[in-house]
């Protein structure tokens, strides 16, 4: 007998859900950007916690692969804390916090800083699968919209963020092209992060728990964001680096410190920033702590 | 006007069930004229505007179409692909209730140019200009642009749908009694409008209305529906003028003198 708990199948679901779940996966990637419908299972779990997700890297998770979680890219929050206890007991595999050793990346909100390479799986949290939900309610009319490839609702949406705010206001889960062909919602990850999907060398594998959907974009394909010939697509800029490890082409977060009006700039990528640091880099508030 | 019609209907039949929508409808719209259905409410003229557009499958008969090309097409032999681009192209469809015809949570220029983006435009500066150039036409202040649908008055709604349809510059109109739940006034503005746009733009329109009035100052010619059937068609002024028919002649009896 092995480690794990003996009740549970190998990572959780059973032999026959894997195999479902995974025929819905070779589907995906076999038409990028495109939702497949899967039977979604209960998870111990509630939904909005990435019930998706944890049930593709369930099925796609081997006894010798090696998982990373992050929420919002940090290793140590809630929901990546939990999800990443989960496979340690149902699976009983390696886990990680660093990127480059990771096998599969199981992520909400964030693709990490550090490039993936060919071999990694990243797996998306996905809240609502559908981009153009929010200007077609009905989901028979959303699928006939995809299958004619008829997207210009999309820029609808877009037209209306430069007509009320100036420019295209939409921060995250901006719509993006996929291959040419899907127009698809890159789960809430920032905009910033858009550009990191384009040919990226990793599977990318999106899950959508409560929605039942999955959708894939395999290694090397094109993902566009969508945008205006005279507004182009622009990701979002920081006007001063990380504050712990000096870093300018990063996300950050912003961090209240006191009740005062103190904040800090960090990287939201928790094992990035690390990495940084164990190099020799440094931001400002360590230099501000060695002048005290 | 060509010789050739521009929307051919023949022997076209609805049936809900073991009711009747409309039946044998057989008529023939030319480029560039406005017809007129008219008919008491149940009448079916809705029904049969609803399956001249495709937006019904009639139970029987047919109605082709001459597309862009000058190919006369069948409609039902059209892909769903083919028939929505149509619709959202070559022709229009001007709802009597303006929130089934419009986006009213996106503003008034998103509203006028979604047909645009739909075929591809994807500069924000000439869609602003292009939507601002057809508020204009419709009578719509250019700073009322940015503005929802929800904000705006039953006849203004109207006129932007009217704008929403046109932006594209299609050939045939549908139009659901464009007029109904207006007051007076405004209708009567509304229709010097739709007069001036369809002669301007050379469109051919299919309009139903209850209303004599509206068929006589819009159409040329006009279809008297009742029970499902067409009672009478002719020219316009003919039909008010000297109705044939005993329905007709109620009809245009129960006009108030002015």
């Amino acid at each position: 007998m092995s480690a794990t708990t003996p009740t549970y199948a190998f990572a959780y679901l059973d032999e026959q859900t894997k195999r479902m779940i995974r025929r819905a996966i070779l589907k995906a990637i076999t038409i990028p950007g495109y939702q497949v419908p899967f039977a979604s299972r209960e998870m111990p779990m509630p939904y909005g916690w990435g019930t998706g997700g944890v049930q593709v890297t369930a099925s796609i998770i081997g006894p010798n692969d090696v998982l990373k979680v992050i929420d919002q890219g940090a290793d140590d929050t809630t929901n990546a804390v939990s999800i990443r206890a989960f496979f340690e007991r149902t699976a009983g595999v390696a886990t990680t916090t660093r990127t480059t050793e990771a096998t599969i990346v199981q992520t909400r909100h964030r693709v990490p800083e550090t490039p993936l390479a060919e071999g990694q799986t990243i797996v998306f949290q996905v809240p609502i699968p559908e981009p153009l939900r929010f200007l077609e309610p009905r989901e028979t009319e959303t699928r006939v919209m995809h299958a004619l490839e008829e997207y210009g609702l999309m820029h609808v949406k877009l037209y209306e963020d430069i007509a009320r705010h100036g420019h295209i206001a939409t921060t995250y889960a901006y719509p993006v092209k996929v291959e040419g062909r899907y127009v698809m919602d890159p789960s809430p990850i920032p905009k910033f992060d858009n550009p990191k999907m384009h040919r990226s060398p990793a599977l990318q594998l999106f899950g959508a728990g409560r929605e039942k959907r999955i959708y894939a974009v395999p290694p090397y394909t094109e993902v566009v964001s969508l945008d205006f010939e005279d507004h182009p697509f622009r990701i979002q800029s920081f006007d001063r680096p990380c504050a712990l490890c000096g870093a300018d082409d990063v996300y950050l977060d912003e961090v209240v410190t006191d009740d005062r009006g103190g904040r800090m700039f960090v990287c939201s990528d928790t094992d990035h920033c690390e990495d940084r640091r164990a190099k020799g880099f440094t931001g400002e508030q360590v230099h501000q702590e060695a002048a005290e | 006007m060509s010789d050739a019609p521009l929307l051919s209907v023949r022997d076209l039949s609805k049936r809900y069930g073991a009711r009747v929508g409309c039946e044998d409808i057989s008529f023939d719209l030319w480029p560039g004229e406005v017809l007129a259905i008219v008919g008491e409410s149940g009448s079916g003229k809705t029904t049969l505007l609803n399956c001249v557009s495709t937006r019904l499958q009639p139970s029987s008969g047919a109605v082709s179409y001459r597309m862009r090309d000058g190919v006369l097409r069948d409609l039902a032999e059209l892909g769903e692909a083919e028939r929505r681009f149509l619709m959202r192209t070559d022709w229009g469809f001007v709802h009597q209730n303006p929130a089934d015809g419009l986006r009213m949570r996106v503003s008034a220029g998103a509203n006028v140019g979604e047909r645009l983006m739909a075929i591809g435009e994807r500069h924000y500066g000439r869609l602003r200009e292009t939507a601002t150039d057809w508020l204009g036409r419709v009578e719509i202040a250019e700073d009322r642009i940015d503005d929802r649908p929800v904000a705006f008055s039953g006849g203004m709604r109207q006129r932007l749908q009217v704008a929403r349809n046109l932006v594209t510059k299609p050939r045939l109109v549908f139009m659901d009694e464009p007029t109904g739940g207006l007051d007076v006034s405004v209708q009567a503005r509304l229709l010097d409008l739709l007069r001036s746009l369809v002669s301007e733009l050379g469109l051919s329109v299919i309009i139903v209305t209850h209303d004599l009035a509206v068929a006589r100052l819009l159409s040329q010619r006009m279809i008297v529906m009742k029970g499902g059937r067409v009672v009478e068609s002719g020219l316009t002024d003919r039909v008010l003028d000297d109705p044939h028919h005993a329905y007709t002649q109620l009809l245009v009896a129960s006009i108030p003198e002015s």
